[in-house]
């Protein structure tokens, strides 16, 4: 379903060019679970950010759902992510002032979803990861872990395809990593395709497939089938 | 998304800044009551100054001699011009819809009764005076009807001069001289106060045909004609011209509707309250700098949110309307507390003030309203194209 062929993207950085992606193909299908390894500046957040469309390849073809995205406008883009895909990222990127119950509303709000359904879904995705006596809290008030939770039911709220995952447990403590990882996992047995950028060897061990990256090249990809 | 949700949002955004939010709106609030106060202060000198000029009555036409053009020679070098008699008056008033006539000359001659004397206005005018320049006789009566040509040397006082030569006493009877000559004070006029400064009751009314000869002068100034409520002025117009170019063979006159003079003081005193008002508008044009400002600072500070609602699958339409929503929100806020500022000033000035008169307008504050709404969206524009053109992963990476 998600389908990248020689895909490069170079960035300016002073007077020079550096290519952060150089000929990448990389095929995951549905229900697959992936982690990106590699050592820092290997390009591998750059990959995600294309696959999770916030980027755009400088060369190459990147289709998903047999969808050619380079030919989207930036409103069709949005849209896409909107719907098919829910992003959670190291630093959680809540929004302080909303509290947890408005934060993973926000998805819904954007696409214009019914107010009345909407209370309904929050608190369903809420307590579905134990933070039902959380809700009106606001993100400085809750832990890591707890705040990683919020970060995933405002990913999952509007029922994605894709979750994309950029370390989400390199700013939370072991006990609440492995809690985190575990609802991921959870959610990838549930038939969604979760793609995790890790630089944690025992993380990217508890993946079916493990694709390493180096300089902007895949080395080694476990299960391209 | 949906219109309440975008408020609902941008209220959120706004209150969690609140004192900058309160200092922001607080420069539109300023402007707007600024522009409320000075257009009210303007409209209220604007119907002071209308009700002024139309206590003699709106259904007035004035005749006076010579013919202004506006190719702009004065009569006086070419001089053909027919003076206008009591006899001109006299035929203006038997047309038909004309209701009065007014033939007036002015002057100024000294009053004497016994030692005492004041120099005042002396008006030469016909026996319509109280009906066609709406005046009141508070004590007598006004000068009779008497043949125009030959009228009897009666007097009639304006409150002050009755004031100044009688005190107390009644001047009903009593013989005066004016300019020398020799009258009998037959009525006084009800005060009517003083209009742009000037006392309208320092004056004495006596016939027009002895004021002629107390000036030493062959015609009138002018002709006041009052005409039917209801009918044509046009007509009317027509008739009044047709009639005085048959009995002088030109146009040597010049009429001057009532309903004319008022355009041109309307449109003098439009252009005062629109002079106001722009001033007013300086200030709200600050408030604007100050939420482009705000505004500038919000998006600069809030680059990883908005990274994130890209993310979340925000459009850049959508981070657009939601910046512009939030400077709008806060420019609207702003302008109902200036408002309600601005009204209550001028409410408070109406009432501890009352020589100054105030007047609000409510379409105008309707339109102040729209117009604070309307610079909140100008302002909001700009910082709200840069949050939308913002790169996502450069704004995420912001924390």
């Amino acid at each position: 379903m998600i389908h990248l062929t020689d895909i490069e993207r170079k960035f300016l950085v002073g007077d020079e060019t550096v290519r952060a992606l150089n000929n990448v193909n990389i095929t995951v299908h549905q229900g697959e679970y992936v982690a990106i390894m590699g050592p820092s500046g290997s390009g591998k957040s750059t990959l995600l950010n294309i696959i999770g469309l916030l980027d755009r390849p400088n060369k190459g073809v990147y289709s998903l759902s047999d969808l050619d995205t380079t030919e989207l406008t930036d409103d069709q883009q949005a849209s896409v992510r909107r719907h098919k895909i829910g992003f959670v990222f190291q630093f959680f990127h809540l929004v302080p002032r909303l509290t947890s119950a408005e934060n993973v509303e926000l998805p819904m709000i954007l696409a214009g979803v019914d107010p009345a359904e909407r209370k309904s879904r929050v608190q369903a995705a809420l307590s579905s990861l134990g933070l039902s006596n959380r809700t009106k809290h606001r993100p400085d008030q809750l832990s890591g872990g707890q705040r990683q939770r919020v970060a995933i039911a405002r990913a999952t709220i509007m029922q994605p395809d894709i979750i994309l995952a950029d370390e989400p447990t390199g700013n939370l403590d072991r006990t609440s990593g492995i809690e985190v990882i575990q609802i991921l996992e959870d959610l990838h047995t549930k038939g969604i395709t979760l793609i995790m950028v890790t630089h944690d060897p025992d993380l990217g061990k508890r993946a079916s497939r493990r694709v390493q990256l180096v300089d902007g090249k895949i080395s080694r990809d476990t299960g391209d089938s | 998304m949906l219109i309440n949700d975008s408020a609902k949002l941008a209220i959120a955004a706004l209150s969690s800044q609140r004192m900058r939010s309160f200092l922001t709106a607080l420069g539109i609030a300023v402007g707007i009551a600024s522009v409320v106060l000075l257009t009210s202060i303007g409209e209220g000198i604007h119907k002071f100054v209308l009700s002024e000029f139309t206590q003699f009555g709106t259904n007035l036409i004035a005749v006076s001699p010579g013919k202004t053009t506006t190719a702009g020679m004065s009569g006086a070098i070419i001089s053909n011009v027919r003076p206008l008699s009591i006899d001109d008056a006299l035929a203006l008033g038997r047309s038909p819809k004309i209701l009065g006539v007014v033939p007036f000359v002015q002057g100024n001659a000294p009053v004497e009764f016994g030692k005492r004397s004041r120099r005042t206005y002396v008006f030469g005018v016909g026996f319509q005076v109280p009906n066609v320049w709406q005046m009141k006789v508070a004590i007598g009566r006004f000068l009779p009807d008497d043949d125009p040509r030959t009228a009897r040397a009666f007097a009639v006082l304006g409150s002050t001069v009755k004031d100044e030569l009688f005190g107390s006493l009644n001047p009903l009877g009593r013989r005066i001289r004016i300019g020398g000559e020799r009258y009998r004070v037959i009525g006084v006029m009800e005060s009517k106060g003083q209009m742009l400064g000037f006392d309208l009751d320092d004056a004495v009314y006596i016939p027009t045909d002895r004021a002629l000869g107390m000036f030493d002068r062959e015609s009138l100034m002018e002709i006041d004609l009052l005409y039917a409520a209801g009918s044509s002025l046009d007509e009317i117009v027509k008739r009044v011209k047709a009639l005085l170019i048959d009995r002088h063979g030109a146009e040597d006159f010049t009429i001057t509707t009532q309903e004319q003079m008022l355009d041109v003081l309307g449109s003098v005193l439009n252009i005062l309250t629109l002079a106001v008002s722009a001033l007013g508008g300086i200030s709200l044009l600050v408030g604007g700098v100050g939420i482009l400002t705000i505004m500038t600072i919000s998006v600069n500070e809030r680059r990883a949110e908005i990274g994130l609602l890209r993310a979340i699958g925000a459009g850049r339409g959508q981070i657009l309307s939601i910046f512009i929503g939030e400077a709008v929100v806060l420019a609207s806020i702003g302008g109902l507390a200036g408002l309600m500022i601005g009204g209550g000033g001028a409410w408070l000035l109406g009432a501890f003030v009352p020589a100054l008169p105030t007047h609000t307008p409510w379409l105008y504050v309707v339109l102040a309203e729209f117009l604070a709404a309307l610079i909140g969206l100008l302002a909001g524009v700009l910082p709200a194209h840069r949050a939308a053109n913002l790169d996502p992963i450069e704004a995420l990476r912001a924390e």
